[in-house]
C-alpha cells in the first residue's frame, strides 16, 4: 500500500502539461483564498471577542467601495481563468492533421479497440509514443465515458452518437484506463490499461499480432456484401457497379464536404452523418433522391458501422468526381 | 424591544414564561395524542413533524455511506458485492438529497421561523403545508419500500439509456417516489413565496426583513421554476422504462444526453435550493453572536436572488465530455464563473461582520466559522470544474465527489446543526448542553475533512467515482476517507443524545437567550400557538444591534446568555 502510492499522478501527454499547469493555479488560489479568509474569522473572533470590559460592536452598515473590489477583483480573475482554460480546452478539440484514428466501441463491460491498421484488442491498448492518436468511440448500450488519468483526457462513449478525443503519449509506460461514467454492475471493473511504446516497439507489437483486415478492407467487403453497390455509386457519378442508375448519392470524395439536403438544409459528411444515414436512412435526404433507402438499424454491429464509415473515407474522388458529387447533390 | 413592537402590543415582551413555574400556554402543550400532531396546522408543529421525518432519512442515508465507506477501505470487493455497492450508492444519494437536503432548512428551520420572522401567525396555506409534509411521507414510503424490496442502482442522477432500458432494479417506484417528493417542494415553496408577499407585519418593507427570509424567498422561487422540470424528466424516464416511448434510449428513436440536459436543469438549481437557506441561517448566526448588523445587507440580499437566477443558466458545466457541442461548453463556462462571484460576495461580507463585533464563540457560531471555511474550499474547487480543460480530467472522479460534499456537508449542513442549536431554545425552551454541544461541533469538522479531504487527491490521482473496486494504489487515501467517516459518525450521534436529552432536562430557555435581534426573540420560548398575542409593527431595520436596550431580560435572568459564568451549565 505505501509503495504503491503515489504523490501526483503520471502526467505522460502532450497536453497534460498544460491542464496541469491551470489546475496547479487553481490550488494556489484556493489555498491561498481559503487560508486568507479563515485566518481573517479566526484572527476577529479572537481579537474582537466578547470581554467583561464593557466595549459594544461597532454597527457599520458596509461599504459600497469594498464591495465593488471584492466582487471586480475575483471577476477579472475568474474571467482570466476562464480565458486561460477555454484556450487550452480549444488545442483539447483539435488534433494535428497527421493524428492516427483508433476506434474504441464500449459494452458492458469492456473497451473493444481497433486500429487502423487492423488488429483489435480489448481492455488493452497500446499506441507509440509522440504521436498523436484520436479515438473515435461509441456504446453498443449505456453511457460510458473512455477515461486515462494520465493523459488527462476523458470524453464520454454514447450509444448513437460519436464522440472523439485525441491525445500525444509523451511517456513511455503503462497506465490505467477506465470507464468513468457509472454504466451497471461491472462499472468498476470496466477497467484497462494503455501501454505506450517506441515507435519500433509498436511497429514489433503490430506484426507479432493477427492484423486480420484493416477497417477499409471490412468496410469495403461489407458494403458489396450488404449489397450497397446496388444504389450507390463509388465511382461513376450516375450508374452503379452494376450499371443500373444511381438511386444514392455517390460516396467517392464525399467525406468532410458539405451537401444540399433534400429539405433545403445543408449537413457535413462526418461519421455521424454517415452512422446516421446508414441507421436512419431518411432523417436526412441529399437533395435530388428520393427517400428509398432502407433501415440498417440492428443489422449491423457498431463495429461494422465504423467499417463502413471508414470505407467511405477511403473513397477518394478525383476532382472531377468530387465536383460531381456536389453537381449530384444539386440536381 | 419596545422599538421592534408598537406599544398597541399588549405582550410583555420581559417575562421568562418557564420561570415562573406555572403552566403557560404554548404551541407544545396545546394538545396531546397523535392527532393534535398529524392534524395540526400550526406550522411550528408541522416543522417539527419534518424534523423528526427529515432525521429518520438522515439516519438511513447515513448507514448506507458507513458501509460504503466500509467496503472502500479495501480496494477488492470483499464485503459487499458490485450490486450491492451500486444500490448503496444510489440509495445514498437519493435519500440525502430528496428526503434530507432539500427539505432540511426550508421545512424545518423555515417552517418554524420564517412566519415568526415576518410577524405572521402563520404561513399563507396552513392546510397544504400540512398537506407538503403527508406528500412527502408518501414519497419517503415509496423509497422505504424501494430499499426494502431491493433497491435501485442507476445512480441518484438517473442517466439513460442504463436507466429507461438497462436496469434491472426499481427504477419506477424510485422514480414515483421522487415524482411525488416533488410536489411537497412546489407545495412548500408556493406557500412561502405567498407568505412573504402577504403576510408581513405592519412596517415590515422587503429591506428590513431578516436575510434568512429572503434566502428562504430565493430558494422557494427555484423549487416553483425548477422542481416542475425533474418531475416531467422522471416521468418520461418512466414512460420510456415501461411503454418503450422513445425519448432517451437511441436504439428507440431517442437521445440520451437529452436525459442530462433536462436532468441538470433542474437539479444544478437544486444544488442552490440546498445552499441557499444555510447561507441565510449564517447570515443570522454571525449578525448575533458578532452582536453587530451584517455587513453590506444589501448585497448579501441581492447576491442571493443573482445566485437563484444564474444558477438556472449553468447546467450544461456537467455535459463538458458528453458531447455537448464545444460552443455551448464555453458559454456555460462562463456562465459558471460568473455565479462564483455572489458566492464569493457573500463570503467577504460575512468575514467583516465579524470585525469589530463582540464575538462570543457559542456552538452555533462555531458552526458559522466551519461553514465560512469548508463553504470556501466548496465554492472555489467549483471553479475547477467550471473550467472546461481541468473539468475534463476532473468530472466523474472524486474530485467532484469530495466538491460537492465540501458544499453541502461542510456548507449545508454545518449551517443546518448551527441553525438547529441557534433556534432550538425557541423551538423548544430548552437550552442544549453547552460543552459538549461544543465538542460535538469540533468532532464535526475534524471528521468532515479527514473523510473528504483524502477524496480531492483521489480525484486528481484519477480514481473514478461510483467505484466498487479500485486499484490498490488509491488505497491509503481511502482508508484515510473510511476513518474520518468514523469520527464524522460519532459526531452526529453526540447531537442526537444531548438534545434528546435537553428537552427533558436542559436548562429552560428564556424568550431570548442569545440577546439576538429578531421577531423570533421577542416572543417566549416556545412559542404560543398563534406566535404573537397581537400583530407587531414593525419600525426598525433588521439586525439593529446598535439600538438600546438590546433585548428582552427576564426577571432573575440577568445574563441569559449560557457562556456567564452565573451558568451552571457552562
Amino acid at each position: 500500500m505505501w509503495n504503491d502510492f503515489p504523490l501526483l499522478p503520471d502526467n505522460a501527454s502532450k497536453m497534460g502539461f498544460q491542464i496541469d499547469l491551470v489546475w496547479w493555479f487553481l490550488v494556489a488560489l484556493t489555498v491561498v483564498m481559503t487560508v486568507l479568509i479563515f485566518a481573517a474569522v479566526v484572527t476577529f473572533v479572537v481579537w474582537f471577542r466578547k470581554k467583561n470590559d464593557g466595549r459594544v460592536a461597532t454597527q457599520i452598515e458596509g461599504s459600497t467601495q469594498l464591495e465593488l473590489l471584492w466582487s471586480g477583483i475575483p471577476l477579472v480573475i475568474l474571467m482570466g481563468l476562464f480565458g486561460w482554460g477555454t484556450a487550452v480546452y480549444v488545442q483539447l478539440m483539435r488534433p494535428p492533421a497527421d493524428v492516427m484514428d483508433f476506434y474504441v466501441v464500449g459494452k458492458q463491460w469492456m473497451w473493444k479497440v481497433q486500429h487502423p491498421t487492423g488488429q483489435r484488442e480489448i481492455n488493452t491498448l497500446h499506441i507509440p509514443v509522440n504521436k498523436a492518436i484520436r479515438l473515435t468511440q461509441t456504446s453498443e448500450d449505456v453511457i460510458h465515458s473512455f477515461f486515462i488519468p494520465a493523459f488527462r483526457t476523458k470524453k464520454d462513449v454514447v450509444p448513437g452518437r460519436y464522440t472523439q478525443q485525441w491525445f500525444e503519449a509523451t511517456k513511455l509506460g503503462t497506465y490505467h484506463i477506465f470507464c468513468a461514467e457509472y454504466c451497471g454492475t461491472k462499472h468498476s471493473q470496466m477497467v484497462g490499461t494503455v501501454t505506450v511504446m517506441t515507435q519500433d516497439d509498436y511497429q514489433n507489437w503490430l506484426a507479432g499480432v493477427v492484423a486480420g483486415e484493416s477497417p477499409e478492407e471490412t468496410g469495403k467487403k461489407l458494403f458489396e456484401g450488404m449489397r450497397c453497390v446496388s444504389c450507390h455509386p463509388v465511382s461513376d457519378k450516375t450508374t452503379t457497379i452494376d450499371g443500373a442508375p444511381a438511386r444514392g448519392p455517390l460516396l467517392a470524395g464525399i467525406y468532410g464536404k458539405e451537401v444540399a439536403l433534400k429539405d433545403g438544409g445543408k449537413v457535413t459528411v462526418d461519421d455521424s452523418y454517415i452512422r446516421e444515414s446508414i441507421m436512419r436512412p431518411l432523417a436526412k435526404v441529399v437533395a435530388g433522391f428520393e427517400p428509398v433507402m432502407p433501415t440498417y438499424e440492428g443489422q449491423l454491429s457498431e463495429e461494422q458501422i465504423i467499417q463502413l464509415a471508414s470505407y467511405i473515407k477511403s473513397l477518394k474522388g478525383s476532382e472531377e468526381n468530387s465536383g460531381a458529387a456536389d453537381g449530384g447533390a444539386k440536381k | 424591544m419596545s422599538n421592534t413592537i408598537s406599544p398597541a402590543a399588549h405582550q410583555d415582551p420581559h417575562r421568562v414564561e418557564p420561570d415562573s413555574g406555572r403552566e403557560t400556554s404554548t404551541y407544545l402543550n396545546n394538545g396531546y395524542g397523535w392527532k393534535s400532531w398529524l392534524f395540526t396546522i400550526d406550522h411550528k408543529r408541522i416543522a417539527i413533524l419534518y424534523l423528526v421525518s427529515i432525521s429518520f432519512f438522515f439516519a438511513i442515508g447515513g448507514v448506507f455511506a458507513t458501509l460504503m465507506r466500509l467496503e472502500l477501505a479495501t480496494p477488492k470487493g470483499d464485503m459487499l458485492q458490485s450490486d450491492t455497492y451500486n444500490k448503496l450508492f444510489t440509495m445514498h444519494g437519493l435519500v440525502m438529497i430528496f428526503f434530507f437536503l432539500v427539505p432540511s432548512i426550508p421545512a424545518v428551520l423555515g417552517n418554524f421561523l420564517m412566519p415568526i420572522m415576518i410577524g405572521a401567525k402563520d404561513l399563507a396555506f396552513p392546510k397544504i403545508n400540512l398537506l407538503s409534509w403527508y406528500i412527502y411521507v408518501v414519497g419517503g414510503a415509496a423509497t422505504l419500500y424501494v430499499a426494502l424490496t431491493g433497491g435501485v442502482d442507476t445512480g441518484w442522477t438517473f442517466y439513460t439509456p442504463y436507466s429507461s432500458t438497462y436496469a434491472n432494479t426499481h427504477v419506477v417506484p424510485m422514480a414515483i417516489g421522487v415524482f411525488i417528493t416533488g410536489f411537497s417542494s412546489i407545495l412548500t415553496g408556493l406557500n412561502f413565496i405567498v407568505t412573504v408577499h402577504k403576510m408581513r407585519a405592519p412596517g415590515l418593507t422587503w429591506f428590513k426583513l431578516p436575510l434568512f427570509v429572503w434566502a428562504q424567498y430565493a430558494t422557494s422561487l427555484i423549487m416553483v421554476l425548477g422542481t416542475p422540470v425533474l418531475a416531467t424528466t422522471i416521468l418520461l424516464v418512466g414512460l420510456e422504462r415501461l411503454f418503450h416511448i422513445g425519448i432517451f434510449d437511441p436504439t428507440l428513436g431517442g437521445d440520451p444526453v437529452l436525459f442530462q440536459h433536462l436532468f441538470w436543469f433542474y437539479s444544478h438549481p437544486a444544488v442552490y435550493i440546498m445552499i441557499l437557506p444555510g447561507m441565510g441561517v449564517i447570515s443570522e448566526i454571525i449578525s448575533c453572536f458578532s452582536k453587530k448588523r451584517v455587513f453590506g445587507y444589501s448585497f448579501i440580499a441581492f447576491s442571493t436572488l443573482a445566485i437563484a437566477v444564474l444558477g438556472f443558466l449553468v447546467w450544461g458545466h456537467h455535459l463538458f465530455v458528453s458531447s455537448q457541442s464545444a460552443y455551448a461548453g464555453i458559454v456555460f463556462s462562463v456562465i459558471s464563473m460568473l455565479v462564483a462571484v455572489p458566492s464569493a460576495v457573500k463570503v467577504f461580507n460575512w468575514t467583516a461582520t465579524f470585525y469589530k463585533g463582540t464575538i462570543e464563540l457559542t456552538t452555533p457560531m462555531m458552526y458559522a466559522v466551519g461553514f465560512i471555511g469548508l463553504f470556501t474550499i466548496g465554492g472555489l474547487t467549483g471553479v475547477f470544474l467550471a473550467i472546461m480543460s481541468v473539468d475534463v480530467h476532473l468530472t466523474d472522479t472524486y474530485f467532484v465527489v469530495a466538491h460537492f460534499h465540501y458544499v453541502m456537508v461542510g456548507g449545508m449542513l454545518m449551517a443546518y446543526m448551527g441553525g438547529l442549536h441557534f433556534w432550538w431554545p425557541k423551538m423548544f425552551g430548552r437550552m442544549y448542553p453547552e460543552f459538549i454541544a461544543k465538542f460535538a461541533a469540533v468532532t464535526i469538522f475534524i471528521g468532515f475533512n479527514l473523510t473528504f479531504f483524502p477524496q480531492f487527491l483521489l480525484g486528481y490521482m484519477g480514481m473514478p467515482r461510483r467505484y466498487h473496486v479500485y486499484p490498490p494504489e488509491f488505497q491509503l487515501l481511502n482508508i484515510l476517507s473510511s476513518a474520518g467517516a468514523s469520527v464524522l459518525a460519532v459526531g452526529y450521534m453526540l447531537p442526537v443524545f444531548y438534545l434528546l436529552w435537553s428537552l427533558k432536562w436542559g436548562k429552560k430557555a428564556s424568550a431570548n437567550p442569545w440577546g439576538a435581534k429578531g421577531l423570533e426573540w421577542t416572543i417566549p420560548s416556545p412559542p404560543i400557538t398563534h406566535n404573537f398575542e397581537s400583530i407587531p409593527v414593525v419600525t426598525e431595520e433588521a439586525y439593529a444591534y446598535g439600538s438600546e436596550p438590546t433585548i428582552t431580560v427576564g426577571p432573575g435572568h440577568q445574563n441569559p446568555n449560557p457562556h456567564y459564568k452565573d451558568d451552571p451549565i457552562v
